[in-house]
């Protein structure tokens, strides 16, 4: 059972292996590697999940065999397991779902590109789940980010690589401000690796000395990975980045991409600086009112849009919103609401996003809400699933939004009144904002259409299996988030015990 | 006293003044081109603090030369090492910006983001 410890390392390497491979390879063998890799990465986080399970307690890889403090270390508890085999699987759910669209949006020539690209944005997310050395980490986020461009830009119109561009401004603007931060934790404690970074900041807090630099480090990293997640005010360069993609590349960035920076610092919070003293330092109570603002900004700019694509990108900034309001409430059992909704979100929002996709293949390519009109019937599987997840998004019992939204409400009656009243108020303002542009788009779609389309398209299951099981498979998850919740939160309860 | 120390670290202050000045390139400059030298100039103020940090006066650079292997001769390696990790993140990224404004510019035929965006509304119409 022992060999169980290897798999994180073999998981990250096997991903920058296949980037290898699939190089000269053709787009389909490319694909179908990729997509292979996938489903391996997804069982090898599984027995990752079960072995800490079991075990009741996390364990560290030394790499190298060079141990503390010189050596560089991968760690991995039920937590890293959790979230790293719900990613792998929504990776490879959004890419056979969306590869119908990648064959019509990629040149040919391309393609293979695409998938050494999803190969390498798999790796840097799995190394930033795992990584135990904060420098690795910078070096993930900037494989990440760089990899995360190139799917974007890789649909060749105007409009994308603008989109690229300014995503590329704010990720470096972002990883900038990270890399100071962790250049200013690196001066202050002398280590790199987590742990020892942990006694030396404990020290220096028990002693009192160099609070001030502490804070200002803490709030640099929190700053660029804020802006990188897309959290109010930084959000501009999320409706373009997720509306004008790909459909499949779209999923990966709003549902996996902003969530390993989340993530990392979450890692952060508690593995290195200490989940106390980030409370202490008023850093939470910072994030928890910009979370709210990106909540109420983000659903209601949701509302103004005419188009499906932008109309769930702004969504994904309101969740984003919600992810920080949970951190910033500042107890442990908000944080264990932000890491459902981070497992909630990355499973709901590729579920829409694909649906959208299919719903506008249905309606002659538009993404208008006017050319939608009537196509949940056209293409019925699609339309099923993007009312799911929109039922999913406002909350409706049985599905994993509403139970993400009860441990947020549980989480914040824990904590002052100052802070609990904003949080029910603006939950319960934004199920409402959300309901309005959710609902309203699925009436929409299953409103009989006006005028007959010029060819009239409907698509039936045989000409889109892979895409069926595809939202078939996300629904199912969203049931099994929603129903079986209780298992998930006692597992990330557990991870967020293991981190300290 | 506040600003006691600013002359003894001398070499952090600048460094993050050229952090600042690197970050404000990035962030408000409208040339594509401006905003990746602003980019660089934040990177490399970067490193100018790691490397100011990681050097003791009087000390050499971490390759055993003469047979010394007192460890008190020598700097730290591991910042130079992070400097030299920083720099080949910084290449790629660099890179990879200019890759996609040569892609911008062969399309909308200049470099200033607020016109490209014009166009882009404009095509959209």
């Amino acid at each position: 059972m022992d060999f169980i410890k290897n798999f994180p390392f073999f998981g990250i390497m096997l991903t920058m292996l296949a980037a290898i491979i699939s190089l000269p390879m053709h787009g389909k063998m490319a694909k179908r590697i990729s997509l292979f890799v996938f489903s391996v990465e997804t069982l090898l986080a599984a027995a990752v999940l079960f072995y800490t399970l079991q075990t009741g307690e996390s364990f560290v890889y030394i790499m190298g065999h060079i141990g503390a403090p010189w050596g560089n270390e991968l760690r991995a508890g039920v937590l890293e397991g959790l979230m790293a085999c719900f990613f792998s699987l929504v990776m490879l759910l959004s890419i056979t779902g969306g590869s119908k669209h990648l064959i019509l949006d990629i040149e040919e020539s391309k393609r293979n590109f695409y998938f050494v690209m999803t190969d390498l944005l798999m790796g840097a997310l799995l190394a930033l789940i795992y990584t135990n050395d904060i420098f690795t980490a910078y070096v993930f986020i900037e494989i990440s980010t760089i990899a995360a461009c190139g799917i974007l830009m890789i649909r060749e119109i105007g409009r994308t690589t603008l989109a690229a561009l300014r995503y590329m401004i704010f990720s470096l603007l972002g990883s900038g401000l990270f890399l100071i931060g962790i250049v200013l934790m690196y001066d202050l404690t002398g280590h790199l690796l987590m742990q020892n970074m942990r006694d030396s900041v404990e020290l220096l807090v028990s002693e009192g000395q160099f609070i001030i630099p502490l804070t200002v480090a803490i709030s640099l990293m929190t700053l660029g990975m804020a802006i990188k997640s897309g959290l109010f005010p930084f959000h501009f360069w999320v409706p373009d980045t997720y509306g004008y993609s790909t459909p499949a590349s779209g999923s990966i960035l709003s549902g996996l991409v902003s969530k390993g920076y989340i993530l990392i610092l979450i890692k952060i919070y508690c593995r290195v600086i200490g989940w106390e003293n980030v409370t202490q330092s008023g850093i939470t109570d910072v994030l928890f009112v910009f979370g709210l603002a990106g909540i109420i900004v983000g659903s209601i700019s949701a509302i103004h849009q005419n188009d499906i694509r932008r109309m769930v990108a702004f969504s994904s900034a309101a969740q984003i919103g919600y992810i920080f309001m949970g951190v910033g409430l500042g107890t442990s059992a908000g944080l264990a609401a932000a890491c459902f909704h981070v497992l909630c979100h990355a499973i709901t929002k590729p579920l829409l996003f694909i649906s959208a996709s299919g719903l506008s293949d249905a309606s002659e390519g538009s993404k208008l809400f006017r050319d939608l009109q009537g196509s949940g019937y056209r293409n019925r599987w699609a339309g099923l699933g993007f009312t799911v997840g929109a039922l999913s998004m406002v909350g409706m019992p049985m599905f994993t939004g509403f139970i993400s939204k009860i441990l947020f409400a549980s989480a914040s009656v824990q904590v002052s009144l100052g802070k609990m009243l904003p949080t029910l108020i603006v939950l319960a303002i934004s199920t409402v904002l959300n309901a309005v542009y959710f609902l309203r788009t699925v009436i929409r779609i299953y409103t009989p259409a006006e005028r007959e389309l010029e060819v009239p398209v409907r698509i039936k299951w045989h000409e889109q299996r892979s895409y069926v099981v595809v939202l078939v498979v996300f629904v199912a998850l969203n049931l099994v988030l929603g129903l079986l919740s209780q298992y998930i939160t006692d597992a990330i309860q557990l991870g967020l015990t293991m981190f300290s | 006293m506040f600003g006691a120390n600013l002359f003894a670290n001398l070499d952090e202050m600048v460094a993050i003044i050229l952090f600042g000045i690197g970050f404000t390139t990035l962030l408000f400059n409208r040339n594509i081109i401006k905003k990746i030298i602003g980019f660089n100039i934040m990177d490399t103020a970067v490193f100018f603090f790691l490397a100011s940090m990681g050097y003791i006066e009087g000390r050499a650079a971490p390759i055993v030369v003469n047979g010394v292997t007192s460890s008190e001769a020598y700097i730290n390696p591991i910042p130079s090492g992070l400097v030299l990790t920083g720099i080949v993140v910084s290449v790629s990224v660099t890179a990879m910006m200019l890759a996609l404004s040569i892609r911008l510019y062969r399309r909308y035929h200049t470099l200033y983001l607020d016109e490209i965006y014009m166009f882009a509304q404009k095509e959209d119409k």
